[in-house]
């Protein structure tokens, strides 16, 4: 069987015919797989729903009871029959409840792998290196001018600056998914033990990773008392990066605006977001973990699903690995 | 190196001031001895340091990467020493620990020790030697552009403040920036003895001799409402020659002729050098021709331009060009510094010694009396020598203080259409001058979010000589950084360009230029190789033009 037979790019995302499932479509469709809960990758509004149960917590929370018509709870390694095609999920270290799909069918193996990291990540299952013939991989930061560094020397950084500037109130934009309950945890993992203030729209994700088990420490919402103006003062504020721009995020005291984000290491794009402290802290590969992985993995085939295809592509052939990218649409790359 | 590049990966994007002082003062502290001596000549554009072009860098990135890759990381990043600090390792995981990397007195040091040929191996195994954030730092200071928004003046600023802090027990004991600056020019990186008495653990540095350069003082144009304000029996008036501004030190047999970029220019006016016979430091402008006393006319600034940028010169064109000073002020008289005395008090004392001095060589300016500011604009018009520019404003009572102070100086020129721009971009021109670079934009400063930056406001193809070409073609093809297509971009950083000054007939606003402004019939109306491009003007200048006309 050729691979594209088992699973091809349609508008709709990457198809199984034989099983008849989507993974994480982009439009409504009858039978969904879910690599994990950001929402580009998944959608309220599918029939069926097969996911790990934190992704399908995850999604119940942002989307509301009647995310789907019903679910269907996937553990780690569990082998599931869907239409005669194999699947099963591995842990992709990307954020909390994400997985890798691994696609079986007459002994071709297809591991679409969502998005992933390898680096470190208290917050979540690291990632698992899943034997495969065909490898489907991420490349948001497909280029060799990413290098992610130890996300603790980036925490550093902004402990510095509060030091430095104990007057101004130190803003880190996050990601609601992840980023911000990893970045939170980061910064306990360094030691500050203050109160972290957080935006409203993390306050239920972070109540969810406490429950899992992931301890954030003293947590309290960002509302402004009115008897106490200098509340903020000094303090580190966790909130989605939209928000800054906001009048939300007025009534800081001269706010530093910090950004945890894979995007923070070219220092342009740093400065056209009016970043001041950037944090270069990914839940995606680099550019040496993407090669790592393909070399560690050894699949006959590469397909590059999104982000910046080109290099990865090149590199595979410079190094004699069949690779193609699939071009699929609606995967937001900024969301890192 | 670490240290050095956090301080400017923070600095490049602090937009406040009092955020980036905070910053330059927390490094100069916390930096030991001699690299944050290194890094302070670096900030202020005073590090010596061997450079390497672009092209060398681009080349030992493509020795181990393919090209291809190389070109989709440069096209994503857009800057190439940021693009060759992150893809340097070639995919492996960077695992550059803090204390392998070399500091930056290090890395001074042994780029400044090579050879020509051994510049390529060192650049390459520096770049194997530091982190990503250490590549970046030492690649723009290797090819000689920081642009992070930090003027030398702020950076003596911090070193001001750095000296308040950390010394609880004796308050008051911050050291004022002015007097930093005066000692400024005295001192080397890596500035130890300077660092050693802001921190109270010397005496004030003791300048082996006043006949160093010493900052000048500088003026501002006379904006529309500016002198309104002002009571013109609070300020004297003198003509503005038409020279270049020069210094003269000499003390102790040692005698020195700057320009007032701090430039030696000693060699190239033995004539004035040896007929100089007080001790001091005077404030004057270098004209040829004959001074004031000797009764023979000023010549024009195009007389001036054959003795200027020559390293020697021959007795010949010491005959046909004589050159003198015409002395505006004194800071030293002898050893004793009189910058704190008022203008005309030190103007007292200046007069005693231009009287003493060779009448062929040194005249005094002389001051314009005028009532009120109507009477000094008639003669700001029309004055009474072709060689006069204008005039200048001077408060009686001010002190000599280095940098443009708005207040104390004013310059006020004949003729309002004239600025000093950088030369941004050059292309070559048609027919007979096809292999020349003769058609040129030009650009002013103007302040961004990023600090001060050069915005191109005009292109001009005329108005120099055939000789004045050579000399354009040549700066373009030395220092081009970029091409596109015909177009080639020149270097035009503060501390390094060309300045020429463009005369234009009219300006007004335009929607078209990202400037705002275009000009009726720019010309080149002299080249400024006196002039730094940081002393070029600025849109704000500009926009005045407009404003004061629409008033």
């Amino acid at each position: 069987m050729k691979p594209e037979a088992l699973l091809h790019p349609t508008p709709a995302g990457l198809f199984c015919p034989i099983g008849r499932f989507h993974v994480d479509p982009v439009r409504p469709v009858e039978r969904a797989l879910i690599t994990h809960g950001h929402s580009d990758h998944a959608r309220a509004g599918h029939g069926r729903v097969l996911a790990t149960r934190q992704t399908l917590d995850i999604m119940r929370i942002r989307y509301g009871e009647d995310f789907c018509e019903s679910e269907q709870a996937a553990e780690f390694g569990e082998l599931i029959d869907v239409d005669g095609v194999t699947v099963s999920f591995h842990p992709a270290g990307h954020v909390l409840g994400s997985a890798q799909i691994r696609i079986e069918r007459d002994g071709l193996r297809i591991v679409v792998s969502g998005d992933y990291k390898r680096g470190v990540d208290p917050t979540c299952a690291p990632f698992v290196p899943v034997a495969c013939d065909v490898f489907i991989t991420e490349a948001t930061f497909g280029l060799p001018v990413f290098h992610h560094p130890n996300p603790r020397e980036e925490i550093a950084k902004l402990l510095i600056s509060l030091k430095q500037f104990p007057d101004r109130s130190h803003l880190v934009g996050a990601y609601a998914l992840g980023k911000a309950q990893r970045v939170i945890r980061l910064i306990r993992d360094c030691g500050y033990d203050e109160p972290i203030f957080i935006h409203g729209a993390l306050a239920k994700l972070c109540e969810y990773y406490e429950s899992q088990g992931i301890a954030l420490g003293d947590i309290r919402p960002a509302t402004m008392e009115k008897s106490t103006p200098d509340l903020f003062k000094g303090a580190v504020v966790v909130g989605p990066p939209s928000a800054f721009q906001d009048r939300w995020a007025r009534r800081f005291n001269e706010p530093l605006i910090s950004f945890a984000s894979g995007w923070m290491m070219v220092r342009q794009r740093a400065k056209q977001g009016g970043v001041e402290l950037p944090l270069v802290i990914s839940d995606h590969c680099d550019w040496p973990e993407l090669l790592e992985t393909i070399g560690e993995i050894a699949p006959s085939e590469v397909w590059v699903t999104h982000g910046r295809e080109e290099a990865l592509v090149r590199w595979c052939e410079m190094k004699g690995i069949p690779a193609r990218p699939l071009h699929l649409v609606g995967y937001e790359d900024e969301g890192d | 190196m670490k240290a050095f590049a956090t301080l400017l990966d923070r600095l490049l994007l602090t937009p406040s001031r009092n955020g980036k002082l905070k910053l330059l003062a927390d490094y100069f502290r916390d930096t030991p001895d001699p690299d944050r001596g290194y890094g302070l000549a670096a900030l202020a554009g005073a590090l010596d340091l061997k450079s390497v072009k672009p092209a060398m860098l681009r080349e030992l990135v493509l020795e181990q990467m393919d090209p291809v890759l190389f070109r989709y990381s440069y096209d994503y990043v857009g800057d190439l020493a940021e693009t060759i600090s992150l893809v340097w390792d070639g995919g492996e995981k960077d695992d550059t620990t803090d204390a392998e990397q070399p500091s930056l007195s290090e890395v001074v040091d042994r780029m400044n020790s090579l050879g020509r040929t051994e510049v390529r191996g060192a650049v390459r195994d520096l770049l194997n030697h530091l982190d990503p954030s250490g590549r970046y730092a030492f690649l723009k200071l290797v090819t000689g552009s920081l642009r992070i928004g930090v003027s030398a003046r702020l950076a003596k600023q911090a070193l001001s403040d750095m000296s308040g802090h950390g010394d609880a027990e004796r308050p008051g004991h911050a050291r004022d920036v002015t007097e930093i600056e005066t000692l400024w020019h005295g001192l080397e990186a890596p500035y130890e003895a300077l660092f050693a008495w802001l921190e109270g653990r010397a005496e004030k540095p003791v300048l082996a001799t006043p006949a160093i350069f010493h900052s000048v003082m500088l003026a501002n144009p006379v904006e529309p409402g500016d002198l309104e304000k002002l009571d013109p029996q609070d300020y004297a008036a003198e003509w503005k020659w038409d020279g270049i501004r020069i210094q003269m030190s000499s003390y102790g047999g040692t005698k020195k002729l700057y320009s007032r970029s701090g430039d030696d220019i000693t060699n190239a006016f033995p004539d004035i050098v040896g007929a100089i016979d007080f001790e001091g430091v005077i404030d004057g402008e270098l004209l040829v021709g004959g001074t004031m006393r000797s009764n023979s006319p000023t010549r024009s600034f195009s007389d001036l331009q054959q003795r200027l940028n020559r390293k020697t010169v021959t007795p010949k064109m010491m005959d046909d060009y004589p050159a003198f000073v015409r002395a505006y002020d004194l800071l030293f008289q002898g050893d004793q510094d009189v910058r704190a005395q008022g203008f005309l008090e030190r103007r007292g004392r200046l007069g005693e010694i231009i009287e003493r001095a060779p009448h062929d060589r040194f005249d005094l300016s002389d001051l314009v009396p005028f009532s009120d500011w109507a009477e000094l604009d008639r003669l700001r018009i029309a004055p009474p020598d072709p060689v006069i520019e204008g005039v200048m404003i001077k408060r009686r009572d001010s002190v000599y203080q280095a940098g443009r102070l708005k207040g104390p100086w004013f310059k006020w020129k004949r003729d309002p259409y004239n600025i000093d721009a950088v030369m941004l971009y050059a292309q070559r021109g048609h027919g007979k001058r096809s292999s020349y670079y003769s058609d040129f934009t030009f650009g002013v400063w103007t302040e961004t979010p990023e600090g001060d930056q050069l915005v191109p406001v005009g292109k001009a193809y005329f108005g120099f000589t055939d000789a004045e070409l050579e000399v354009l073609d040549k700066f373009v093809r030395d220092n081009t950084v970029e091409r596109f297509g015909p177009v080639r971009a020149v270097r035009a950083d503060k501390d390094f360009g060309f300045v020429l000054e463009v005369a234009f007939e009219g300006i007004n606003r335009s929607s078209r230029h990202k400037s705002g402004v275009a000009m009726r019939f720019p010309r080149i109306a002299r080249l400024r190789q006196d002039k730094l491009p940081r002393d070029a003007d600025r849109l704000s200048t500009l926009t005045a033009m407009i404003d004061g006309r629409e008033a």
